[in-house]
């Protein structure tokens, strides 16, 4: 198909490289230098989407990055991209998308009979409609998620690699138009280290689609002197294609680099968006402004554009997008449209509800014969799929004056003003201020070290732009303590200018609602109706008029709309804008991707991964593993044909009646030495220290200062003043945080260092009746005799050859020997292990089996049988209190809420059928329950299936539990069901403990 | 994200660091002593300063030394770092 609105000559496109693309299932045409919504424009596509909630027709409305409308469906599968704006989609050859928020299409849009009730759905409709019944909002909000919405998410895993980078600068300068170019080359010449961020693909801003002469040369000639200028300076980074979507504290700016998004799918290589995070001394903000549009009647249809977006479109990509065009503005700049389209060859009236007047513009669009009619202003759009004409009205001290007449058109440009994008200075914390002349919002006080020049401050002329920039980047040099730079006059013409009409609303307030809706906010369909009624039912604050309408939300934010809301709410209220005020403008300024948020911190680079030594073997073993912290613990290993239960119970029945042995290496270990540590123990176990004699070992409690178990280990004296510390092998961390910080900020006076030396051990746990004899075939210096190296204490010596500290302690009730040698030995002294507990079957076992052991003997693990609010005195471990000295949390176990005995303490749980095994998390309850609300009582935290008992046995936290032993309770199921259990002491298997001192 | 001064490494980024809550907060001699009242206000009872407040950090990526801090809970702006013991701006009783 032809691009039938195509200009012959001119615009920025390359028509030596004719590009086909796809929209909506047709082919299209376009050129390089093309966006997709330039593209579709030369191709006279207006209708390209279906609005949010009613589903109304809508057009390309802008020609960049505050496009509310145009959102697209952008590619399919690995490459997909949801909510794209067209008018920033760079085109590309074999490009594909399409509308969102239509089915089947834009053309036959099923829900496009929302148009017709939305009389009848107004804003907070949803709110006061779908409120009962309760138990159908399921239901509804089924239906409201489909029906309203945008792009859908993409469900194949994203085939592109994203990169983050940090970045120092002297001076950050954002965007890259006349402001910040001057400003960019002023202190890059005086040889500050700059980074120039801008959003397009080339620099030059306002200028790429400007008539205006500097030097008397056409500015992109500047523009390019300038920029090949700066390419020259080596402490100079020009950053294209990248937005600022972020002012955060301490000056860090948060950049978006797009770097393949323009090239086809398959042509891209490398990392498609990087983040920088850039820390600038000072900033620059030079991000120019957004045209505001203008609020009346079928304001919406497609073919009605900002006048700005109209001259971008003719002048930066040769696209006439009508040809016979009213222009409704009221103010001076967007003559400039009516010039650029009647040099396109279109013809324009336009319609001014000011009274004629001298300005530069005005007078060269008469010159030229465009009719212009002043005290005119444009009331209602009339189309169906795109506008076919406007009906006009005089206007007259600020209110209408009668009807005059109708227009026909194909196109309606309109200029309400310009809004300056003053959304990274509010972000920086600064508080926008309104300035009644230029009627629009300009930054006030800065509050970060920042400067806004040219648009973005209000400084909307060429020449006053330039004059500026020069004059803050020179002041910025002096507070940096560089010598000032240049101070270069660049000549631009003078461009007078009658003042701007404020103009918030077109049609008579009282007849607001009534007619056709007069749209404010185009992507969440909010028209000056509904903020009317936000003002009618109370809602005076602008935060909640935007919470009620949803004015502001979207992936545009409002960046077009709000300002015209809040002019219409100020109306609406009968009082000034600054007395309304903005809503809070909060990062990203445009939306940013997940890819580029995560960067490379997906899958295995998410988070580290810990592997003992002994993990090669492991996987050979065809153990499966779990994680526990960052590590990853062999779970159980399966012989050919077992699953959990069977190789468990195999290998629980190992240790019980044999040998076992686990890999404990991922205990977390801590070398203390010093002449105080026994006193630094003494503060953070529950239990006395002092007397813990040489070799000896001792299990500890450590609480929080709110009295709760937060950790527990058993702690080896290896010498007068060197201890060995173990800790839960995800609490490894926190646990040296915790001593660290009270040795540093409380105790510094106490002499004591602390090592973490987790990963410079291997740990083996050599478990069962038959342990003795295994160690003692590979270990000759060490007297294994019961009496000579009893339960409890620790020996040094030389395990198959190798340095070892062997501890005899159990997790598991058995006689058992905890083995440490250094990590680089550890696979060959496991396997010499191994070889010697062949003869007696020795077997390797796994996390699931070590938690079944210890279950079974009521050792709790803290984290699953303690939450954070747990006391010793809860586990029933008030025995470990000590009652004679000091220590962290101790205070807290005599508040009187620690002190209440119908707090929620340690039990066990036999089920009456022992072949129920209880679901962890199952809620404890007094009596079997059918429905309505039930006390809770507590709930399991340990449940498994004991193989040595051949039942299922529990472990739970209950009210009052110690109490309750003997009693009957019941768990009650998700499913309804109840199952009887009765309450016990947690220690299933050896309660007198004799096997661990055999 | 907020720049800080290590007072043994110098100024670095905010991730390196991790916060302690308010500083100078010393742990009762006397615990046992104390009413519930008391000890409930050592636990819990914080400063909710509006303006200049006194804190710790612990430079958890760095040194891993715990340190002080001076901040405006207004402009988040750092008035000044010092070690755990050494005196704050207006600070009369130093170290021991």
């Amino acid at each position: 198909m032809a691009q039938t609105n195509r200009i012959a000559k001119g615009g920025r496109i390359n028509r030596g490289a004719p590009l086909t693309f796809q929209f909506n299932g047709k082919n299209y045409q376009g050129y390089e230098g093309d966006t997709l919504a330039s593209a579709l424009l030369a191709n006279d596509v207006h209708f390209v989407a279906r609005s949010w909630k009613y589903h109304r027709p809508r057009g390309i409305i802008t020609a960049g990055v505050e496009e509310p409308n145009a959102l697209v469906q952008l590619e399919s599968g690995e490459y997909e991209v949801p909510n794209a704006r067209s008018t920033e989609i760079e085109l590309y050859a074999g490009l594909k998308a399409k509308s969102v928020n239509a089915e089947p299409s834009i053309e036959n849009d099923r829900l496009a009979v929302n148009q017709k009730i939305s009389r009848f759905i107004p804003a907070g409709f949803y709110y006061k409609t779908f409120m009962w019944p309760q138990k159908m909002w399921p239901k509804y909000e089924e239906f409201i998620r489909d029906a309203a919405g945008l792009g859908v998410a993409p469900t194949e895993l994203d085939a592109d690699r994203y990169d983050k980078a940090f970045a120092h600068c002297d001076v950050l300068v954002v965007g890259g138009g006349p402001a910040g170019l001057a400003a960019a080359w002023v202190a890059g010449r005086a040889g500050a280290r700059v980074i120039l961020a801008d959003n397009q693909p080339e620099l030059g801003g306002s200028l790429l689609t400007s008539t205006e002469a500097i030097d008397s040369k056409p500015a992109l000639e500047w523009v390019a002197k300038l920029e090949a200028e700066l390419a020259t300076m080596p402490e100079v980074r020009i950053l294209r294609r990248s937005t600022v979507f972020g002012y955060q504290d301490h000056n860090l700016l948060t950049i978006c680099e797009r770097k393949t998004d323009h090239l086809p799918p398959r042509q891209r290589s490398g990392i498609r968006e990087r983040v920088w995070k850039v820390r600038a001394r000072k900033v620059i903000l030079a991000t120019g402004a957004h045209e505001r549009p203008l609020v009346f009647a079928n304001n919406d249809l497609p073919g009605v554009m900002t006048a700005s977006a109209v001259t971008t479109y003719v002048r930066r990509y040769g696209v006439r997008p009508g040809k016979k065009v009213v222009l409704f503005t009221n103010n001076d700049a967007a003559y400039q449209t009516a010039v650029d389209l009647s040099e396109a060859g279109a013809r324009v009236v336009v319609v001014d509800p000011r009274p004629s007047g001298r300005g530069t513009l005005p007078e060269l669009a008469r010159r030229l014969g465009i009719e212009v009619r002043n005290q005119t202003v444009v009331v209602r759009c009339g189309g169906k799929l795109r506008v076919d004409k406007v009906e006009l009205a005089r206007y007259q001290n600020g209110k209408l004056a009668g009807s005059a007449g109708t227009l026909d058109c194909d196109l309606v440009a309109m200029s309400g003003g310009y809004n300056p994008v003053v959304h990274l200075f509010a972000q920086s914390g600064g508080k926008a201020r309104w300035d009644d002349e230029k009627v629009c919002f300009v930054p006030g006080k800065s509050v970060q070290a920042e400067a806004s020049v040219g648009a973005c401050n209000g400084t909307f002329a060429l020449d006053a732009t330039l004059a500026e920039a020069v004059g803050v980047a020179n002041a910025t040099l002096e507070q940096l303590g560089f010598t000032r730079g240049a101070a270069p006059v660049w000549k631009t013409a003078h461009v007078d200018e009658s003042a701007i009409l404020p103009l918030w609303l077109v049609g008579e307030r009282d007849q607001v609602g009534r007619g056709d809706k007069q749209f404010v906010d185009f992507q969440n369909d909010v028209s000056a109706a509904d903020i009317y009624l936000a003002a009618r039912e109370g809602y005076h604050s602008v935060e909640h008029v935007k919470r009620y309408t949803a004015m502001g939300f979207g992936t545009d934010q409002g960046k077009l709309g709000n300002i015209n809301g809040m002019g219409i709410l100020a109306e609406a209220l009968n009082q000034s804008i600054p007395k309304t005020g903005t809503t809070t403008f909060r990062p990203n300024f445009t939306p940013v991707t997940f890819g580029a948020i995560a960067g490379r911190e997906l899958g295995d680079f998410l988070d580290p991964i810990r592997k003992t030594c002994i993990h090669e073997w492991h996987r050979e073993q065809g153990a499966l593993f779990e994680d526990v912290g960052q590590w990853k613990r062999p779970w159980y290993y399966p012989k050919p044909g077992e699953y959990l239960h069977a190789a468990v119970a195999r290998e629980c029945l190992a240790v019980r009646n044999s040998v076992g042995m686990l890999d404990a290496s991922t205990l977390g270990k801590i070398d203390i030495q010093g002449p105080d540590a026994a006193i630094l123990l003494n503060w953070l176990y529950t239990n006395p220290w002092s007397k813990l004699e040489v070799g000896k070992c001792r299990y500890g409690l450590m609480l929080d200062e709110n009295g709760m178990v937060f950790d527990d280990g058993v702690t080896t004296r290896l010498a007068d003043q060197h201890y060995l510390m173990t800790t839960t092998s995800g609490g490894a961390a926190r646990v040296m945080n915790w001593m660290e910080r009270w040795l540093q900020t409380e105790w510094p006076h106490l002499k004591v260092h602390l090592t973490s030396v987790t990963d410079h051990w291997a740990t083996f746990a050599v478990a069962g009746p038959n342990s003795r004899r295994v160690l003692q075939k590979v270990c000759a210096d060490i007297d294994f005799a019961a009496e000579a190296f009893p339960f409890m204490t620790f020996r040094a010596g030389t395990v198959a050859g190798v340095a070892a500290r062997v501890m005899r302690i159990s997790f598991s009730g058995e006689l058992a020997y905890e083995v440490n040698v250094p990590a680089n030995f550890g696979r060959k002294v496991w396997e010499a292990l191994m070889a010697a507990g062949a003869e007696f079957d020795i077997t390797p076992y796994g996390t699931e089996t070590m938690h079944v052991l210890r279950a079974e003997k009521g050792y709790i693990i803290v984290g699953q049988d303690t939450d954070g609010s747990v006391s010793p005195i809860d586990l029933g471990m008030e025995g470990m209190v000590s009652k004679t000295k000091d220590f962290l949390g101790k205070r807290s176990l005599f508040r009187s809420d620690t002190r209440r005995n119908d707090r929620k303490q340690l039990v066990g749980l036999k089920p009456v059928d022992p072949t129920v095994v209880l679901p962890e998390g199952g809620q404890i309850v007094a009596a079997p329950t059918s429905g309505g609300i039930t006390p809770m009582l507590g709930h399991v935290t340990s449940s498994y299936y004991s193989p040595i008992l051949a039942r299922s046995i529990a472990m739970a936290v209950m009210k009052g539990g110690q109490s309750r032993l003997g009693e009957r309770a019941y768990v009650a199921l998700r499913d309804g069901q109840c199952v009887p259990v009765e309450v016990c002491s947690p220690v299933f298997y050896d309660v007198e403990g004799k096997r661990q001192h055999v | 994200m907020l720049q800080i001064t290590c007072p043994w490494c110098g100024l670095r980024a905010e991730s390196e660091f991790s916060y302690g809550g308010e500083a100078d907060i010393a742990r009762p001699s006397d615990s046992e002593a104390l009413s519930d009242e008391a000890w409930g206000d050592y636990l819990f009872m914080r400063k909710n300063t509006k303006g200049v407040h006194k804190e710790q950090w612990l430079h958890a990526s760095g040194c891993r030394r715990w340190f002080n801090a001076e901040r405006d809970t207004v402009t988040y702006q750092f008035i000044r770092t010092y070690p755990v013991g050494a005196s704050g701006s207006g600070d009369t009783h130093g170290a021991d």
